[in-house]
């Protein structure tokens, strides 16, 4: 099953004609993803043969989703460019839309997310400043490495991209059902809960392993959720701990503000609501572990 | 990025918010001509990016000229929770009536920006915000609808301001949206917002925050930086493009991925516990590309500070393959020593993922004498906290 990105999904690139979107799409494919298109006004009808997959260039998302049955849009689009490209997926009512672009305007992204809200949420967004997110074995939509790890129960979801790989890196032996990197900007369209919401509801998923960093309080209402509507065992992780206040830690959302999202106050939330929170990412990986010995 | 009072105040002037007339100076004797042009009488305020200066002693009202000489050099150097005096702005005196607060902000947790505003300005927020919640009207506002006379007017009675002061308030409030939008801002926030004593709807006080994402847009912004107060290690790595923050630890860390570096932050504090407290020195993300060229420059910058004694460096390979940043860390140290850098500080490496073995090879290979590899992120955080207390 897998959450939001399954084996059918198809798949169209925003932006694949640049270096990043043809570098990764050329990822994506050999991992067996289903790219169906891309998306370029200035390159509208032409092929790009992505290691010998001849891949069709639309002028438009509409028109790709028409054409294809596109129902994934993965967006390589320049920070500057991206509103405008979100906001065309949205128009389009494509269902997912993965934004990987990093550094995109707080004013942006606020604004194509109340777009969003307007028209009925119709396109889930994922990011912006994400990795992206993987089912293995079916589809993967970003960039997040294919070879780590195979299909299996573990469902995970992180603000962090190379946090997200290090965790499936050291579970890679029991495998993952989807991998979700929601990203680390302020704001973001899929939450923490939105994905534990879907891991809940995903007979492939076992157990949730959940990373959260400093800033904001998503993960004190992950817990909040938790707490209420999780059955499965969660497992946590929260970076930032040595991080001091005011200071942006690399990623625009990692900023403790005052006495604010603070890393402490994110992992005693987690474990007031039963989640088991590792001290480090092996310690992380320990515990989940010890849940799945204990499930067999 | 926060803004200083007087650049806050510059862009309240430059979107029609009405502000007092005011100047920034450095030194003190350049406060006597400010002040005649005022017509004698002016406020002395410390130019600080923390709060509470005015109890610290950083605010004065000076009666005449030579009094605004005196107290811009009392202020000037002074020393307010840490932050030095550089700057002070010299600010016509008001005839204050009434004092209020608006601000517009980012809502993380609600994805959407929002209004504050209050009767009770004047005093710290957060202060009316917990002893008297009701007090603080809090209006959710659209990022796409903006700050109508509709949504000012609502904001306006949300916050229950008299009916005398209502249109002047609502009006300042659209301006103030004005700054939020076009600069980009994270917060705009007025405290206190002035009656005077002529009815007049005044912005004393300003505290703004810059999205430093928007800056390809803003070109303007850049020029709004403190230079002055950035560490020299933290100025030296942004102008190499580096992801750099100074701690004040002992252990120099290298990582890709944000949440991988602050990771290693937190692996190697707990780490330093059983080494005599050590902790790290900086956080530095290289990114995905790890070439040797911005290995060298990290690891440039992380061997010229001072207080590093050992350097951690804690990559995951993910799309980054593990050989190339193998590579780049013995062709940086190649280069460093060709530039004639003194590397004395022995470097901690673990490589995982992406062809990790073939990198783990190179560095064997290698031999270099610094150099130590440990296979595990746990064990190479407590082998360089190890070094770090020798």
């Amino acid at each position: 099953m897998a959450i939001f990105l399954t084996k059918d999904s198809k798949v169209i690139v925003q932006g694949m004609t640049g270096a990043e979107g043809m570098k990764h799409t050329r990822r994506m494919l050999a991992s067996g993803t289903q790219i169906v298109g891309g998306v370029n006004p200035r390159k509208a009808g032409t092929t790009v043969d992505v290691d010998g997959t001849e891949i069709p260039v639309f002028g438009s998302v509409a028109e790709a989703m028409e054409k294809t049955g596109a129902d994934v849009s993965v967006l390589f689009v320049p920070p500057a460019f991206t509103k405008a490209a979100v906001v065309e997926a949205i128009d389009a009512e494509i269902g997912l839309a993965v934004v990987i672009t990093e550094g995109v305007p707080v004013h942006d992204t606020a604004a194509f997310w109340a777009y969003a809200g307007a028209k009925g949420n119709k396109t889930r967004i994922i990011g912006p400043n994400c990795p992206g997110l993987i089912s293995p074995g079916q589809s993967n939509a970003g960039i997040i490495p294919a070879d780590i790890t195979s299909s299996g129960k573990i469902g995970l979801v992180s603000k962090s991209g190379t946090l997200t790989y290090q965790l499936m890196y050291e579970l890679r032996d029991i495998g993952f059902s989807s991998a979700v990197g929601i990203g680390g900007d302020p704001v973001i369209g899929t939450t923490h809960i939105d994905a534990l919401k879907a891991f809940q509801e995903d007979p492939d998923t076992e157990i949730i392993v959940m990373i959260g960093e400093i800033g904001g309080d998503a993960e004190e209402r992950a817990a909040a959720f938790i707490a209420e509507h999780v059955t499965k065992p969660v497992v946590g992780y929260v970076a930032g701990f040595t991080a001091p206040e005011g200071k942006t830690m690399g990623h625009a959302g990692a900023i403790v503000s005052g006495s604010s999202g603070t890393a402490q106050a994110k992992k005693e939330a987690l474990e007031a609501a039963g989640v088991k929170v590792g001290k480090t990412p092996s310690e992380t990986a320990r515990l989940a572990r010890e849940i799945i010995a204990a499930q067999a | 990025m926060d803004l200083f009072e007087y650049q806050a105040r510059d862009l309240f002037a430059k979107h029609g918010v009405p502000v007092l007339d005011g100047d920034v100076i450095e030194t003190p004797e350049a406060a006597r001509a400010i002040a005649e042009r005022f017509g004698g009488r002016a406020v002395v305020k410390a130019q600080v990016k923390v709060g509470g200066r005015g109890k610290a002693g950083g605010v004065k009202l000076a009666a005449d000229p030579a009094d605004a000489v005196a107290k811009a050099e009392a202020i000037l150097g002074m020393d307010i929770k840490g932050h030095t005096v550089h700057k002070v702005m010299l600010a016509q005196t008001a005839d204050i009536k009434d004092e209020y607060y608006v601000s517009f902000l980012l809502d993380r947790t609600n994805r959407t920006f929002l209004a504050m505003a209050s009767v009770e300005g004047g005093v710290e927020i957060e202060v009316v915000a917990e002893q008297n919640p009701e007090a603080l009207a809090k209006i959710p506002v659209d990022a796409n609808e903006g700050c109508t006379p509709e949504k000012a007017a609502e904001i306006v009675a949300a916050a229950k301001f008299p009916a005398e002061v209502a249109d002047q308030v609502a009006e300042v409030l659209q301006k103030l949206w004005t700054v939020f939008i076009k600069e980009d801002a994270l917060l705009v926030e007025v405290n206190p917002l002035i009656k005077s004593g002529d009815g007049k709807i005044i912005a004393l006080d300003g505290k703004v925050s810059l999205d430093e994402n928007a800056e390809f847009r803003q070109p303007e912004h850049e020029a709004l930086e403190d230079k002055a107060a950035a560490n020299p290690l933290e100025a030296a790595a942004k102008a190499k493009g580096l992801n750099y923050v100074k701690l004040d630890g002992q252990v120099g860390i290298i990582g890709n991925g944000a949440g991988l570096v602050m990771s290693t932050l937190d692996v190697v504090a707990y780490a330093g516990e059983n080494h005599g407290g050590v902790k790290p020195a900086n956080f530095l993300d290289i990114g995905g590309g790890a070439s040797a060229e911005v290995m060298a420059n990290g690891l440039e910058i992380i061997l010229g500070d001072p207080d590093v004694k050992s350097v951690f460096v804690n990559v995951f390979g993910g799309i980054t393959a593990c050989d190339a940043v193998a590579n780049g860390i013995v062709q940086a140290l190649a280069l460093l020593e060709s530039k004639g850098e003194n590397v004395t500080k022995p470097l901690v490496v673990r490589l995982d993922g992406n062809n990790a073995e073939l990198g783990r090879k190179i560095l064997d290979d290698a031999n270099h004498p610094l150099v130590q590899r440990v296979d595990t992120m746990d064990g190479a955080a407590d082998r360089a906290a190890e070094l770090a207390n020798k």
